[in-house]
């Protein structure tokens, strides 16, 4: 069966592309790093008239402070403003106690665009760590302030910058029956917002394709649940599963070519299947009579990890793809453990951990089975971990409300991302674009 | 910009305005005793003043005192011996006539994770029809969804919200 692009009436769905259609995202860091790496991101100069169209620094001061492992200077504490390497007086930023100090500059490049040159500097050798010159037009100035974030963050800590990634979420707003849910993306430091897909009947489990232009989600517009497949960039959508019964937790295979999902089909028996998207050929993936769902891909494409009560409460099994009848199980602390996710470095899975009596992220280590707790709040859910392995995202509640939070992998930065109204839940980090890898 | 915006706000508005209504839910803070009121067409809703009743109204109105709402256990998908009546009464109503529908919408409360609770709602909405057929109802005459923790009946984070949530809703007349 070929895929059909699904163009019959939305009832009481529209799709629309529009920023600021909801309320922003404000982050507060809830516990940082106390030995943050001291940086000072120092004001870029203007190389012209008038005002400068856009304060490159202060997004990656931003940015830098978001990452909980630098401690960007307070600008009034700057005695100087050097823009290039030959101005800095080393001498001062040593006694302002930073360790490293960036410096830059923009100009303006013909009509709404600019040049933005930055060079990095060891305060305490005066060495040159590292420089580039980045153009962008006027539209893209934060795009631009996230490279330099990116090459900023890997130069330093050797991890390659997620700054300039995104996240897609749900939003829910007004009291039951008369909720309405939203599918938001926005940037990674919640700027930007575009709302995909809104509709009075539940919105759920975005995924995002590994090429990240497109999202795979659950809409229950036709009053069941169906999963869409959307491009972003066109908004163009195609249904790919309304099959009788559940159609749920989406997941892309790592070349794109397949979605493993969850179907309960006629018999209600909620299983595992595998749906090549270009043969609409489905696999079912697991056999048990117990509820098996929310499958994750391993980086080969080999394997899918998924949760099944099977032996009584959620645990996480994995399953070769060749033999899905032969599942193992994986996780044995604790009774509660769901919705695996798998690091990029394959080594551990982050899921959700029933610690006494409360629901926590927690990360399992699959060589070893060590379960490291990684929060504290008492309903935290569907974790999903930034590209660079450094940050996992999540949904937790705050005042009887959800709210977005992230957590390092080694838990010692947490951060939540809030919002005026309504509650955000179901956070995924997407996959890195594929021009923002930094070139030295 | 600001006309595309309106035109935006009058064409979504056009159409909601062409959208089947919404089915009513229980309202907040009512029992199940209370909840058999699920106003849509081709409702449980009889006059019964005055006549005698006929065998099938007796049915109609057996199921719409019985209730549309069966509640469940935390994590569980049993249906308690206090439903077990609730369930029949709507088996002897659909049995009256074999072209009436029912619609399970399997729920679940919000704690744990939202897809494996899709799972749960499921399975509630399974056992409802499973002890519907096994009293005769055909398999033709039910359909089920599960919302999961997606539309709860009510907001909150307790148990006196949670045991309101944990149900599967029998909705006619789709």
């Amino acid at each position: 069966m070929m895929k059909t692009v699904y163009r019959a009436a939305w009832c009481a769905l529209f799709l629309l592309a529009s920023h600021g259609a909801s309320a922003q995202l404000v982050i507060e860091i809830t516990r940082g790093q106390e030995d943050a790496v001291p940086i000072a991101i120092v004001p870029f100069g203007w190389e012209s008239t008038g005002a400068a169209p856009f304060d490159v620094a202060e997004v990656v001061a931003a940015d830098l402070q978001r990452s909980g492992r630098f401690a960007p200077l307070d600008r009034k504490d700057m005695i100087d403003r050097p823009t290039r390497g030959d101005q800095i007086r080393f001498q001062d930023w040593r006694y302002l106690k930073s360790d490293f100090i960036a410096v830059g500059r923009l100009t303006p490049e013909g009509s709404d665009r600019f040049a933005a040159e930055f060079e990095l500097y060891n305060v305490l050798t005066g060495q040159r760590l590292t420089g580039q010159r980045l153009a962008a037009t006027g539209s893209s100035m934060r795009a631009l302030a996230h490279r330099i974030s990116d090459i900023i963050f890997e130069q330093l800590t050797g991890i390659r910058g997620a700054f300039s990634t995104r996240i897609a979420f749900i939003t829910v707003d007004g009291t039951p029956p008369q909720q309405r849910y939203r599918l938001i993306v926005a940037d990674a430091d919640g700027e930007n917002q575009q709302v995909i897909a809104n509709s009075s009947e539940p919105l759920m489990s975005p995924a995002w394709s590994p090429d990240g232009q497109s999202l795979a989600y659950v809409s229950f517009e036709n009053k069941a649940s169906a999963i869409y497949i959307q491009t972003l960039r066109t908004g163009e959508r195609s249904r790919v599963s309304a099959r009788a019964g559940i159609n749920g937790a989406p997941a892309w295979s790592p070349d794109g070519s397949t979605l493993a999902l969850t179907l309960s089909r006629k018999d209600g028996d909620v299983d595992v299947y595998t749906l090549k998207l270009s043969s609409q050929t489905l696999t079912r993936m697991s056999f048990d009579p117990g509820i098996d769902t929310e499958p994750t891909w391993s980086a080969d494409g080999r394997k899918l990890y998924y949760m099944s009560d099977r032996a009584g409460g959620p645990q996480i099994y994995e399953v070769n793809v060749d033999q899905p009848n032969r599942a193992t199980r994986v996780t044995f602390e604790g009774g509660y453990n769901a919705r695996p996710r798998l690091s990029p470095d394959g080594k551990q899975l982050a899921v959700v951990h029933l610690d006494r009596g409360n629901f926590r992220i927690a990360t399992v280590d699959l060589a070893s089975k060590a379960v490291q707790v990684l929060t504290e709040g008492r309903q935290d859910e569907s974790p999903s971990f930034a590209p660079n392995g450094a940050t996992l995202i999540y949904a937790t509640q705050d005042r009887g409300r959800g709210v977005l939070a992230t957590v390092t992998t080694d838990g010692r930065v947490q951060q939540k991302l809030a919002t005026s109204t309504g509650d955000v839940r179901e956070p995924a980090w997407s996959p890195f674009p594929p021009e923002s890898r930094s070139r030295q | 910009m600001r006309v595309a915006q309106l035109l935006l706000i009058v064409m979504s508005g056009l159409v909601l305005a062409g959208c089947p209504k919404k089915p009513q839910t229980v309202p907040e803070g009512q029992t199940s005793e209370q909840a058999g009121t699920t106003d849509t067409e081709g409702s449980l809703d009889s006059d019964v003043s005055g006549s005698p009743l006929s065998a099938e109204q007796a049915a109609m109105e057996e199921a719409r005192r019985a209730g549309t709402i069966v509640y469940f256990d935390y994590d569980r998908a049993e249906i308690k011996p206090e439903f077990v009546s609730v369930v029949a009464a709507h088996a002897k109503y659909l049995n009256g006539d074999a072209g009436r529908r029912v619609r399970l919408e399997g729920h679940s409360d919000e704690r744990g994770s939202r897809e494996y609770n899709i799972g749960l709602g499921e399975r509630r909405a399974q056992a409802v029809r499973r002890a519907l057929m096994l009293q005769g109802v055909t398999e033709a005459q039910i359909t089920t969804v599960s919302y999961g923790e997606e539309r709860p009946a009510t907001q909150g984070s307790d148990e006196s919200a949670y045991s309101k949530n944990r149900r599967v809703e029998l909705v006619y007349g789709r």
